[in-house]
């Protein structure tokens, strides 16, 4: 077997020999793509890489990468990830899974990650459906959802993954498509980047159970209108012509939408994103159709000193420095009040 | 005979042993007095074992029955196996304290009350209609009246203590006078309380001048020739460096004596459970010893990280009681498919569902040798008393990392709880069994195994050119790829279940305890019935019967003599604490007509109930 160093490596040097076994047409195959590119440009070494997931469509995702993987039981791949690191905090972890298995079954184990803020890149791919299991609504599809399980229209209102995320203290939070190809593996580059927990919403068309339920503003038409591309110390702008953009209104201290030149709105007056503000972060996540675009890229980003394997281990080690015993197993055995019976 | 048979005499009072409960309110701090009078009567070398028995409440309302708290102590001057049947000195700091455990007294035996909780309020809260100290309740008893409460708050007054915190020394007083009564030095008492209290130096010496207080009393005061000093004379004890040691503190010591046999970092993570807790608490400051602690959101998250730990290369062990290790099931089931070392400790406790928390139960062997969905076979090794719970922690440990497999470590809240002398052993003497991780990729495969173990290769992530991908879904028996081949699959199971079943040539013959093979009966047991077995079939046997105990600790796969082993005698009666698990697999395995004896009351075994069971086949 040929180790190669990491800089010579292109994307396809990080896809496995393993058939890609989703529907023809799924939008998982552009994630794959763009989750490949990410790894060829920032250099990733596959050696010390681990992708690990948990049950659903996305979760065969470890399958198909050229590094080391670990698909597990479902929900509870952040749990292992946080194990993983752990154990090796050298390692680089992603973990990927879908709406249901990340929002749904193992929703308890997404807040304590992202809340302990373990090092990982955590790929939600949102489908807003149960692909693998036939299509039943999932916690993410909107009300009204008819479904095998829900056949005259869901009932229950759906969870938003990044506010969700935000709510748990999420220190990085961004949201993407899986069409855009050409932003895509820049926003997972950024999410590597990031130490500590960085939670990343992959928009992601079932294109067998819940094909076109974000058209309305992923299709090639309306995607300028309804798409809009935060980045940091630039304006909130979006439209074919960058024409409108995101104002506060003072009154109601909600997030507006207008266009530039009417009624004299100018380029000052919209808001410039900042990523380290939660303020700006959480209106942004939770901006929806038709009267918002889709707020996508970085959406808040704010490192802590420390991230939570990484403070464990400083933990550890200075208490260890510390400790009279030194390791010492003997002394651990003899440890608290001792006897001596004479022969 | 034990227990029952100790007789307090009047005149002479040497004593072979001796039982004695400490009982009062779960505020009163019964459990710490048992605990100092154990390490009193540890340092004057008698052998012993001991019973806490606490309610699942924190902080029941005061005074009632169900916040009573309870520690018992069996000490004596000849091998003891159990807390003992009978009580002989029983503590009452409180009318519900006598009303809950009068019943254990045997007759003749010695109440030690403190008179100055028997108020109106308290009776009634514990139920009496009239004082049990006049009506006639406690005929038959000797009982010694104290008001321990006034005489605490009068020996702690030059400390200017509230009236509150100076009655909370009262179980110090207590301790001091049965320190007395059985002639224990209370220097270790007086350092543990300095030590304890070395921030707040006047509850330190409020507390020491009650302990001294109480030891005063007995000493001093005019008391009736019949609560003189006992004496029990020290024990004769191998020589050697003794501690005390709970099943905790065993399997805590275990654990990380296997993780560095093995030389793997160790990676322990749990959820706060009752009993299991302890463990968690015990590990998380051996920081200096190579653990990693993780106390995760739910047991499921403890379960999975632990594997997790375990897949990158570290000692990964899980620890909980049953229905937290029903959470973990699924989990452990990856661990079986992915072939990654795993130990998962159950301190077993009453059940089903929730249960009886704080009480003890063998009632999880089902479920730790069948309870996964498929045919998901691992490890099953069960530790019998506090000193073995660490030997047996290290085989488990052992097997893990050897197999590449998930281990079930049983124990349970008896043991967990209990406490005995330990002859310490020294670490240089185990033998090591350091894990060789695989870094050659010449031939690589990952489900490729070793033609003795059976077991796969261990790599951990981080090795170049070994890169490749485990889950749950069936797997090529070679290459690990993604298989739904039926052939495959027939072979997977087959190489599961083959491995498993392999261990069995790597672990010892069974021995038999007590006795001899083949002959009129055996006594099987597995887990904390160990003492109450042993000492009935020593009771038995010196009574000149034909019985011998077997006590197993591996439990799945069994030795390979087993079954031979089992068919020579006539008769095997199995005690458990369950209505019959062992039993039913024993039967299963080996086609015998193994007899039940089942106890399901939250306590373990009495030496006479086994004895009585035994008497119908001998």
């Amino acid at each position: 077997m040929n180790i190669q160093t990491p800089a010579s490596l292109s994307p396809k040097d990080y896809a496995t020999d393993q058939e890609v076994r989703w529907c023809p047409g799924c939008g998982d195959y552009a994630i794959l793509k763009a989750v490949q590119k990410a790894m060829a440009d920032i250099g990733a070494d596959p050696a010390n890489t681990v992708f690990v997931s948990g049950i659903g469509c996305a979760a065969r995702f470890p399958y198909y990468m050229e590094t080391y993987g670990f698909h597990t039981i479902h929900g509870r791949a952040p749990s292992f990830a946080t194990g993983i690191k752990l154990a090796n905090p050298d390692l680089d972890v992603w973990v990927v899974g879908g709406d249901g298995d990340g929002l749904s079954i193992g929703g308890n184990h997404t807040l304590h990650a992202v809340r302990r803020n373990v090092d990982i890149s955590y790929l939600l791919f949102n489908n807003e459906i149960y692909g693998l299991t036939k299509g039943q609504y999932s916690p993410t599809s909107r009300p009204g959802t008819r479904s095998p399980s829900t056949p005259h229209g869901s009932l229950d209102s759906p969870v938003d993954a990044l506010s969700f995320a935000l709510g748990v203290n999420a220190r990085f939070v961004a949201r993407g498509i899986d069409r855009r190809q050409d932003h895509l593996p820049g926003l997972l580059a950024r999410a590597h980047a990031h130490k500590g927990c960085s939670f990343v919403e992959i928009i992601q068309n079932c294109i067998v159970y819940n094909d076109g339920v974000f058209e309305h503003f992923t299709e090639k038409e309306v995607k300028a209108d309804m798409q809009l591309e935060a980045e940091h110390g630039k304006p909130l702008l979006f439209g074919k012509d960058r024409e409108k953009g995101l104002r506060m209104n003072r009154h109601t201290l909600e997030l507006e939408v207008v266009t530039l030149g009417d009624d004299g709105v100018r380029e000052e007056d919209i808001i410039v994103h900042d990523e380290t503000n939660r303020t700006i972060g959480g209106a942004l996540a939770r901006l929806k159709p038709p009267d918002f675009p889709v707020a996508i890229g970085v959406l808040y980003c704010s490192p802590a000193e420390q991230s939570y394997e990484q403070a464990v281990l400083s933990q550890n080690r200075a208490i260890a420095d510390k400790a009279r015993t030194k390791g010492d197993m003997n002394a651990l055995l003899h440890r608290g009040a001792t006897w001596e019976v004479a022969a | 005979m034990e227990g029952g048979s100790v007789i307090l005499d009047e005149s002479g009072n040497e004593l072979e042993s001796a039982v004695v409960r400490f009982a009062g309110d779960s505020g009163d701090g019964m459990q710490l007095t048992g605990t100092q009078f154990t390490q009193a009567t540890a340092m004057a070398r008698n052998d012993l074992a001991t019973f806490p028995d606490f309610p699942a409440e924190i902080r029941a309302p005061a005074g009632t029955t169900f916040g009573v708290s309870a520690f018992q102590i069996h000490f004596g001057s000849r091998t003891i196996r159990t807390s003992g049947d009978a009580v002989d000195v029983l503590v009452a700091m409180n009318p519900a304290a006598l009303k809950t455990n009068l019943a254990d007294l045997r007759k003749g035996g010695l109440i030690i009350v403190d008179t100055g909780a028997f108020t109106a309020r308290n009776l009634s809260k514990a139920g009496f209609a009239a004082s049990p100290l006049e009506d006639g309740t406690l005929e038959g008893y000797r009982k010694l009246e104290v008001d321990m409460t006034r005489m605490t708050v009068e020996a702690v007054k030059p400390f200017g203590l509230g009236n509150k915190d100076a009655q909370r020394c009262k179980n110090m007083w207590a301790l001091g006078l049965v320190d007395w009564l059985f002639g224990r030095d209370r220097t270790i008492n007086e350092d543990w309380l300095k030590q304890k209290f070395a921030s707040k130096p006047e509850i330190a010496d409020a507390n020491v001048a009650a302990l001294n207080a109480g030891h005063a009393f007995g000493e001093t005061a005019d008391m009736s020739r019949e609560f003189r000093a006992f004496v029990v004379p020290p024990a004769d004890i191998a020589p050697g460096t003794y501690r005390a040691l709970t099943g905790a503190e065993g399997v805590a010591m275990g654990l990380v004596a296997g993780a560095r046999l093995a030389g793997l970092p160790l990676l322990f993570t749990g959820y706060p459970i009752t009993p299991a807790s302890a463990l968690l608490h015990l590990l998380a400051p051996l920081k200096d010893y190579g653990v990693t602690t993780f106390q995760a959101e739910d047991e499921i998250a403890a379960v999975c990280a632990a594997i997790g730990g375990s897949y990158a290369g570290a000692l990964g062990v899980t620890s909980s009681s049953g229905p937290g290790i029903a959470l973990k099931t699924e989990a452990v089931g990856l661990a079986v498919a992915t072939e990654l070392p795993l130990v998962i400790v159950n301190s077993q406790r009453g059940g089903p569902s929730t249960g009886l928390p704080t009480k003890t139960e063998q009632s999880d062997l089902y479920q730790a040798v069948y309870g996964r969905n498929a045919d998901s076979p691992l490890a099953v090794v069960a530790c019998h008393s506090p000193g073995d719970a660490y030997f047996a922690a290290i085989e488990a440990c052992r097997l893990a990392v050897k197999y590449m497999t998930p281990v079930m470590f049983l124990t349970d809240g008896y043991i967990a709880n209990a406490a005995e002398p330990w002859p310490i052993p020294d670490f240089e003497d185990h033998e090591p069994f350091p894990v060789a991780f695989r870094t050659d990729p010449e031939g690589y495969q990952v489900y490729a195994r070793d033609p003795e173990t059976l077991a796969r290769d261990w790599v951990k992530p981080g090795t170049p050119g070994l890169l490749h991908r485990i889950g749950g879904i069936e797997k090529h028996h070679l290459t690990g790829d993604i298989s739904y081949d039926a052939d495959n699959h027939q072979k997977m199971t087959d190489n599961r279940r083959n491995k498993i079943l392999g261990i069995a040539r790597d672990i010892p013959d069974q021995a038999v305890d007590q006795g001899r093979e083949g002959g009129k009966v055996a006594v099987v047991g597995w887990g904390s019935t160990h003492g109450p077995i042993g000492r009935a079939v020593s009771n038995m046997r010196a009574r000149g019967h034909d019985v011998s105990h077997i006590h197993i600790r591996h439990i799945w796969p069994m030795p390979p003599n087993m079954g031979d082993l089992l068919k020579s005698y006539e008769t095997i009666l199995v005690p458990e604490m369950n209505t019959g698990q062992l039993v039913t697999i024993l039967r299963a395995e080996f086609l015998i007509d193994a007899k039940p004896v089942n106890k399901v009351n939250g306590k373990p075994f009495r030496i006479v109930e086994i004895e009585e069971a035994l008497e119908a086949w001998l």
